[in-house]
């Protein structure tokens, strides 16, 4: 074989320069074999970088090409693009990270310098093998699932729904809305909550374009980037929506009070018919089968007895819905941090403390108190607050991660409790104050005026075990002010716990359907933590707002719209390029054990039952490897990593730094 | 694995160092927050002269001599609470411990009930080896403060009359034995 | 249901009362406990204080010595359990240390390899080996009508020690409860007794051992039942000197888990190894058996009204 390569050594300014000797790769790489050419370059994603590989290939009639730089997730695109300009097919070229995997991890130049020259020529030994190849196209279907019908799945679906796209928007819950519907008022601006979401609640309801499958969840999802077939459980409301009027009629009748702990947080009340709350879109009550009277012991019927329009339905089942759409959406949303996990905190034990969402509940007008800030009563206003920060943040022992919004949403409610209980004295427990946003830095200048208490220490724990006079039928909150140096006990009336938010519980099953992945806290994991913060790493799959992370809702808002201009992005180019790099199973000699099949992260073989052999769908196929290395019968091909190639790239990387001999290693 | 190239901890070059270096666990220190979860969970902790949290940020600060003055780790009752409840999984307990060993090794300590206490405790456990309660409470209170007998007098008749203090210590049978371990552990310990 | 037993020097005297009822107890539950020959002083909370290395072959050498065919090792004392526990946790967790404290052990002929035991604590083994059922079981004479605090101390729960949550415990809780006997909520349940601290600075402990007696009292205990005979002593035989300390008035009797154990079965006050505590046990112990009016609960839960919200519940929360 006689290729002709061309080797470009990258200095990324001092990113790569500064600990590898880059000449010294370059010049060594000359006598690699079949290399025409080596070079080394400052930047060679500038455009004068890209140009250098052009030139080359077309006068010196290069047939390989490596750059050795940063990680291929930078700039392979980059420079296929430069190959196939210049005429060479783009699969021709290769790239060797010495940046991530090399000087931004090593300490000695020397070190540094001999292992760049092994990637090097690994990459020089693989070129050659490299086989010309032409990516695939997929068309888009227009339609978009939108899963989660919180604010960032909301704003998502009304933004592709408004460029005239048809959306399936699916909610768990009887009702579109997710936790900001909620809330009371939103920080640092105070609007209120409900007022700025329910205008898009009603807008999402009613489009033409959007079609609300809600108190529903998807159960299968099949295909690709382009043509998603999802099927959807529309769980049985046992109310006919035809024959529905919302008149609340069976909700008033109805004689079983149940604990409301979704949309009431656990602090108030909810018929076993039940609309979650006013605003709810849809307006149909869902019966609550685990609670109605009915479905217990088989008689009441209180609900069907009053119904004007007959339209409870008892025998109601439920439906599945399959639907074709070219990309998804999961807006899914996060979890309250359950503050039961730090008995010390007293939360379930002792009656005066509170969740931060509970309290939300409390100070809305809408709520279980109509508004007023009472203990676990009803009835007695407290005469002072303690809110205690960082509760299942920022610690090991829970979750390591800083939860974003509690220090916002405290002062919050350190605001509002000034504002109705002006007497009341309000004590915030905090780490640090955390308050990086627009007008947020001067919400918290606004509480120091309002006379909010500050103290910085972490609360230790919260008792009513009294030591000392003062303390007899309080709650104690005690923690080191560590600006003073001391400890303090503090006796107050109400606690609340600023818990974090964390995954939801199933958001690692939720992934694995939609073949995402999750970070070890239960994240879903962006493309890119910077540049495609929206994108996952399965095409046609796109996240927004907290089930990517911590987020407040501006930026859930932001996310929304971002994962809908990329879908819109997709669907108005009607087609999809698909990478060729994927695997190819010899069905002459599968044996049809189906090892791959389990093993495919991707989802993307199939069993053929009539042949008894295993094919890999090459839409879904991301070209891993995983089968191609556990297939027993080693009849599956990774194109672009295939057996040859691999093979030599590992005796390229065993070349030793003089260029001669090879060391064989037993791993 | 890379067991065998197991790497030698180049020595501490600070007393930061030296106290993490000295506890199992200890480079942990280097997480604290300050947030005083230790300093307020501490059931002692109104009797310390600094807070552990201070204490910790008074070690990184490499001050040495005030850290070992201070009476804060012999005021540790070893409850654990801040070791369970530390956000970083620091092990506090351990690091008192520590600053513990570190004061008595340097005679820096001010307050000498608690060192002596548990010297003369340990004194009897290695001529023992097991601990011997009259013999414990009269070498540590008849030497150490003699005002305090009166109030040991009561005690110790209490605890007599119910037949709850042995009048004669009871050793171990091989205490040879006891004795040689304990001593190649203190030359090892004198090595580390 | 076989166990190396190490009682720890407590048990010998000042806490014989412990080791007399655990062992009429382990009788009646089938349990075998084997006494580690030989055993030596743990260090308690002192040799850590003094000397690392030695500190730790100290307990190495209680491990070492317990022989092959068994691999579960039970201390009654938490202090004891603690350091037994964690000297073999450490050994496998840093592997330095392991080598030198069997360097240490070498030089007397001993050896230990961590992982080899799994260290238990008494109370442990009743409730999960064992388990409530079987206790139950051997229950003929209910504790009934008798308010006991169940006070576990620091040790037995912390740090980290996996049986029970270290902050808000409640295995003896329901083991008190399979007795027969009324469990009070005890806040300070899992709070510290002042340990070594009457010894050394007495303010300090008085304080301490004040609070779990204040707190008992407001909630009409009868008797605090413990697991370790340091919190027992500190509680019992200090009671006074707090007393007078204070200008308090606490007649609380201080008794270990096992004696309650041991009443509940039917055994006589010498088997259950009454009469060594210092506050009188007779005047609460009088209440067993007797059949009681229905006496007011210490602290009850109002009543909810009309316009209460409801109230979170633990998950763990059993009626």
């Amino acid at each position: 074989m006689s290729e002709k390569i061309g080797v470009y050594v990258c200095h990324c300014g001092s990113n790569i320069a500064g600990k590898v000797d880059v000449e010294e790769v370059a010049n060594w790489a000359s006598d690699l074999p079949n290399v025409e050419v080596a070079r080394d370059y400052k930047f060679m994603c500038s455009s004068l970088g890209q140009e250098l590989v052009e030139t080359d290939i077309k006068e010196k009639g290069l047939t390989r090409v490596v750059v050795a730089a940063c990680s291929p997730h930078m700039h392979e695109r980059t420079f296929r693009g430069a190959c196939a300009r210049a005429g060479l097919n783009p699969y021709l070229f290769e790239m060797a990270n010495i940046r991530e995997h090399v000087s931004w991890i090593h300490e000695d130049r020397d070190e540094a310098t001999a292992k760049a020259k092994a990637l090097v020529s690994a990459a020089v030994h693989r070129v050659a093998h490299h086989e010309p190849l032409e990516p695939m196209r997929a068309e888009i279907n227009p339609a978009t699932l939108v899963v989660g019908g919180g604010v960032a799945g909301i704003q998502a679906a009304l933004e592709i729904a408004d460029a005239g796209y048809p959306v399936y928007l699916v909610e768990r819950e009887p009702s579109i809305g997710g936790h900001m519907a909620q809330l009371d008022k939103t920080f640092p601006t105070l609007d209120c909550s409900a007022c700025i979401l329910t205008p898009k609640m009603f807008d999402a309801g009613s489009h033409k374009n959007i079609t609300l499958l809600s108190y529903s969840q998807v159960e299968e999802v099949d295909g690709y980037v382009g043509n998603f077939t999802v099927t959807i459980r529309k769980k049985a409301r046992h109310v006919v929506e035809d024959k529905c009027t919302g008149c609340g009629i069976c909700t008033e009748k109805c004689p079983k009070r149940v604990v409301d702990t979704v949309f009431e947080a656990g602090l108030g009340y909810r018929k076993a018919i039940y609309r979650p709350f006013p605003q709810a879109v849809p307006k149909y009550p869902v019966i609550d089968t685990e609670n109605c009277i009915y479905f217990e012991r088989g008689k009441c019927k209180a609900c069907q007895m009053f119904c004007p329009t007959g339209a409870i339905d008892f025998e109601q089942e439920d439906e599945i819905v399959t639907v074709e759409v070219g990309n998804v959406i999961l807006a899914t949303g996060y979890d309250l941090f359950d503050p039961r996990k730090i008995p010390q905190y007293g939360y379930g034990r002792l009656a005066n403390v509170f969740t931060s969402l509970e309290f939300e509940r409390m100070v809305n007008a809408a709520g279980p108190t109509g508004g007023k800030i009472v203990l676990r009563d009803g009835v007695t206003e407290p005469k002072s607050i303690a809110i205690v920060h960082c509760v299942g943040s920022r610690d090991k022992n829970y979750h390591e991660y800083c939860s974003k919004v509690c220090c916002m949403y405290s002062l919050k409610f350190a605001h509002l409790v000034h504002e109705r209980l002006p007497e009341a004295e309000v004590y915030n427990f905090y780490i640090d104050i955390r308050t990086p946003g627009k007008g947020y830095e001067e919400f918290y200048h606004r509480l120091l005026e309002e006379g909010t208490h500050f103290i910085r220490g972490r609360v230790a724990e919260v008792t009513d075990a009294a030591r000392r006079p003062g303390e007899e039928g309080k709650l104690i909150v005690q923690a080191e002010d560590t600006l003073v140096g001391m400890q303090r006990r503090v006796p107050v009336d109400m606690v609340i716990l600023s818990a974090g938010v964390e995954a939801r519980r199933d958001a690692d099953e939720v992934a694995h359907l939609f073949g995402i992945s999750c970070s070890h806290d239960n994240w879903f994991i962006e493309k890119h933590p910077k540049l495609d913060p929206v994108a996952t790493m399965t095409d046609g799959v796109f996240i927004a707002g907290c089930a990517q992370g911590p987020k407040d809702i501006p930026d859930s808002v932001a996310q929304g719209a971002a994962a809908a201009a990329r879908v819109l992005g997709l669907i108005t180019q009607g087609e999809v390029e698909i990478e060729p790099v994927r695997a190819i199973i010899d069905e002459e000699r599968c044996s049809g054990c189906r090892i791959c099949n389990t093993l495919c992260p991707y989802n993307a073989i199939d069993f053929i039952e009539d042949l008894g052999v295993s094919r890999v769908n090459p839409a879904l196929c991301k070209g891993c490897g995983t089968c191609v290395a556990a297939c027993p019968s080693g009849v599956i091909t990774g194109a672009h990593f295939s057996n040859e190639q691999i093979m030599a790239e590992i005796e390229g990387i065993l070349v030793s730094p003089d260029g001669r001999e090879t060391v064989l290693v037993a791993a | 694995m890379m067991a065998s190239e197991s790497t030698q901890p180049s020595p501490p070059r600070t007393f930061f160092e030296e106290v993490m270096a000295k506890t199992p666990g200890g480079e942990a220190l280097r997480l604290c927050l300050q947030c005083g979860t230790c300093g307020g969970s501490c059931p002692s902790g109104e009797d310390m002269d600094y807070s552990p949290r201070r204490i910790f940020a008074m070690v990184e600060a490499n001050m040495k001599d005030k850290v070992l003055r201070s009476n804060t780790p012999w005021n540790c009752v070893s409850c654990y609470y801040c070791t369970e409840r530390c956000p970083q999984e620091i092990p506090i307990t351990d690091i008192m411990y520590t600053l513990k060993r570190m004061a008595i090794a340097e005679g820096l300590y001010e307050d000498a009930d608690a060192p002596d206490w548990s010297q003369t405790f340990i004194g009897l456990v290695e001529q023992y080896g097991r601990s011997f309660e009259l013999g414990l409470a009269t070498r540590y209170h008849l030497t150490h403060r003699p005002l305090g007998k009166l109030r040991l007098g009561t005690f110790a008749l209490d605890m007599l009359r119910r037949d709850r203090l042995a009048l004669t210590p009871r050793p171990i049978k091989n205490m040879a034995q006891l004795k040689t371990i304990l001593s190649k552990a203190k030359e090892l310990e004198g090595a580390r | 249901m076989k166990y190396a037993y190490y009682p720890g020097c407590s048990l010998e005297r000042s806490a014989a009362s412990y080791h007399t009822s655990t062992m009429a107890v382990a009788g009646r539950l089938g349990l075998v406990f084997q006494e580690i020959d030989d055993w030596n002083c743990c260090g308690a909370t002192e040799y850590f204080a003094i000397n690392l290395l030695p500190a730790y072959a100290l307990v190495a050498r209680n491990l070492a010595l317990v022989p092959n065919d068994l691999t579960e090792l039970t201390a009654p004392c938490s202090a004891c359990y603690v350091n037994l526990k964690k000297t073999d946790k450490y050994m496998g967790k840093y592997p330095d240390l392991a080598t030198q404290v069997n360097q240490a052990l070498v030089a007397g002929g001993l050896h230990y390899d961590p992982g080899r035991l799994q260290v238990r604590h008494l109370l442990d083994v009743i409730v999960n080996d064992v388990g409530y059922q079987k206790v139950a079981e051997q229950v003929v004479k209910p504790l009934s009508g008798l308010r006991v605090a169940p006070y576990y101390g620091c040790l037995v729960v912390r740090p980290g020690n996996g049986f029970d949550n270290p902050e808000h415990p409640t295995s003896m809780d329901r083991l008190l409860r399979v007795l027969g006997a009324e469990v009070v909520d005890y806040p300070l349940k899992a709070q510290c007794c002042g340990g070594h601290m009457t010894q050394i600075s007495a303010d300090v402990a008085y304080e301490l051992i004040r609070r779990l007696l204040h707190n008992a009292a407001e909630y009409n205990a009868d008797l605090i039942a413990c697991v370790r005979p340091m919190c027992q002593l500190n509680l019992d035989a200090y009671q006074s000197n707090v007393n007078r300390h204070f200008g308090t008035d606490y007649h609380t009797p201080i008794l270990y888990f096992t004696q309650l154990m041991a009443l509940a079965f039917g055994m006589s006050a010498k088997e259950a190894g009454l009469g060594s505590e210092i506050v009188s046990a007779h005047v609460a112990l009088s209440k067993i058996g007797v059949e009681m009016p229905k006496q007011e609960k210490g602290k009850p839960r109002k009543r909810p009204n009309k316009q209460a919200l409801p109230m979170p519940t633990m998950p763990d929360e059993e009626a």
